[in-house]
């Protein structure tokens, strides 16, 4: 059982930016994402787009911000618990006890939902028969490349992974590589690749097609493919991926007996405390009167919210607002000597 | 304004009066037209605002941008009438647009 202060949601920006707040003050806390790397949005949908309204910042992309987040965190020892979606949040007296996909648990006072739209998942075939083949013969990423040797493999998909997994997969499996339409907008060398391996029979290329139907009763025995002129092919596979990119779904969230307002959880403008006394809302993801989804507005909901966190890990003390200009006690904790 | 028909998966339409220079996104959006998440904020950065247009309008409507299209490959069921409805911005050319909304967004 891992203690802390305070239990962060979401690694994205308002999450960072709340763990300097909560640092600063003299709290402890760790971090949970369900992605593989920190940055939430900013590096998982627009790592190279501009963003233009972060105060006294004209111009960065989201990486960049994402960057300077935690290069701001470097005084503090921040613990990261990533590609880990947290599951569920008990109420065990003054404490919650947060459990994540990966059977870490937290006891903490505080939780601090930092989630934007949710946690990011993989978007998946449209026909209903696929989820019974998911995780058997069905898969939106690869753990083990061994269980597809000498086995037909269909890849869908027009992007890098789908790409890259159709040529390393040629390798050793009879790959199909399926897309929608005739551009692939992977990187240009792997597309070249594919298109040679597709002239030596490598792979073989099926664009303008989608997939239709799955065929077996527990195992995948062959596809249909639909083409964007309603011409049906049959393929024989064995086993069947999907790279359609990453979608947000608020997941578990919704079952944790907060007052959620389309997909927004609804929060006071004091704390951002939920209904649920210690468990607070930020960022994207919590709604008030007047909410604006910037990501300034996540940096100050955070910081009020870290402020907020103070009273119920240190019921004795007393919080003392201090500035970083002159608080010799915030200068000590930022590393720096004060004069 | 400009009158925007949605049509939603349960074959219920919606006609709407969107101010001009929104995008049809914001019309569904701001009008509690169920369907369209809009997840994030019409950056055209996931694919959950998809619509399919009526094919008369394919031809009427700006053309697609840079990226629209790679969106599109992540949304669900996309056909050739699909677009992200965050792209397409309102004005007097578009009255009597109809759109409908599938059956979900992811």
């Amino acid at each position: 059982m891992n203690k802390t202060d305070a239990l962060i949601i979401g690694a994205g920006p308002t999450g960072l930016f709340t763990a300097h707040q909560l640092k600063l003050i003299g709290l402890d806390c760790e971090i949970v994402d369900n992605l593989d790397k920190i940055g939430g949005q900013c590096i998982e949908l627009y790592p190279d787009k501009p963003i233009y309204d972060i105060p006294a910042v004209p111009e960065c992309t989201g990486e960049e911000l994402t960057n300077n987040l935690i290069n701001q965190l470097k005084p503090f020892d921040i613990k990261f618990h990533l590609s880990e979606r947290v599951d569920e949040v008990k109420k065990d007296s003054d404490k919650w006890i947060v459990k994540t996909s990966k059977g870490k648990t937290f006891s903490t006072p505080n939780v601090i939902i930092a989630g934007g739209v949710g946690s990011f998942e993989p978007r998946k075939f449209a026909p209903k028969e696929c989820e019974k083949f998911e995780n058997k013969s069905l898969f939106y990423s690869v753990k083990d490349k061994k269980i597809f040797e000498g086995k037909a493999v269909t890849i869908f998909g027009g992007g890098d992974s789908a790409l890259d997994w159709a040529v390393e997969l040629s390798k050793n499996s009879k790959v199909n590589l399926v897309h929608r339409r005739d551009e692939f907008r992977g990187a240009q060398a792997t597309v070249d690749q594919v298109k040679e391996l597709e002239k030596s029979g490598k792979i073989n290329v099926f664009t303008k097609f989608q997939l239709n139907k799955v065929n077996g009763s527990n195992e995948i025995e062959s596809i249909d493919i639909k083409h964007d002129n309603n011409e049906i092919k049959n393929i024989e596979t064995d086993y069947l991926l999907g790279f359609f990119g990453l979608i947000m779904q608020l997941g578990p969230i919704a079952n944790w007996g907060l007052n959620i307002d389309k997909k927004t959880i609804q929060v006071d403008t004091e704390k951002f405390e939920t209904n649920q006394k210690g468990i607070y809302a930020i960022g994207d993801i919590c709604t008030y009167p007047g909410k604006l989804k910037l990501i300034l507005s996540g940096f100050h909901e955070g910081a009020l919210a870290a402020r907020a966190c103070f009273k119920l890990a240190r019921p004795n003390e007393k919080y003392r607002f201090e500035f970083t200009t002159t608080s010799s006690n915030l200068l000590k904790r930022l590393g720096k000597k004060s004069d | 304004m400009t009158k925007i028909t949605y049509v939603t998966h349960d074959s219920k339409t919606h006609e709407i009066d969107v101010q001009n220079g929104l995008t049809v996104m914001e019309g569904a959006v701001q009008n509690d037209i169920p369907g369209i998440d809009a997840d994030c904020g019409g950056g055209m950065a996931c694919a959950t605002c998809h619509v399919y247009v009526k094919e008369e309008w394919l031809d009427k409507l700006p053309k697609k941008e840079d990226g629209e299209e790679d969106m599109l490959d992540m949304a669900f069921e996309p056909k050739k009438n699909s677009r992200l409805s965050c792209q397409l911005i309102v004005s007097d050319d578009l009255e009597g647009l109809t759109v409908d909304i599938p059956s979900k967004q992811a």
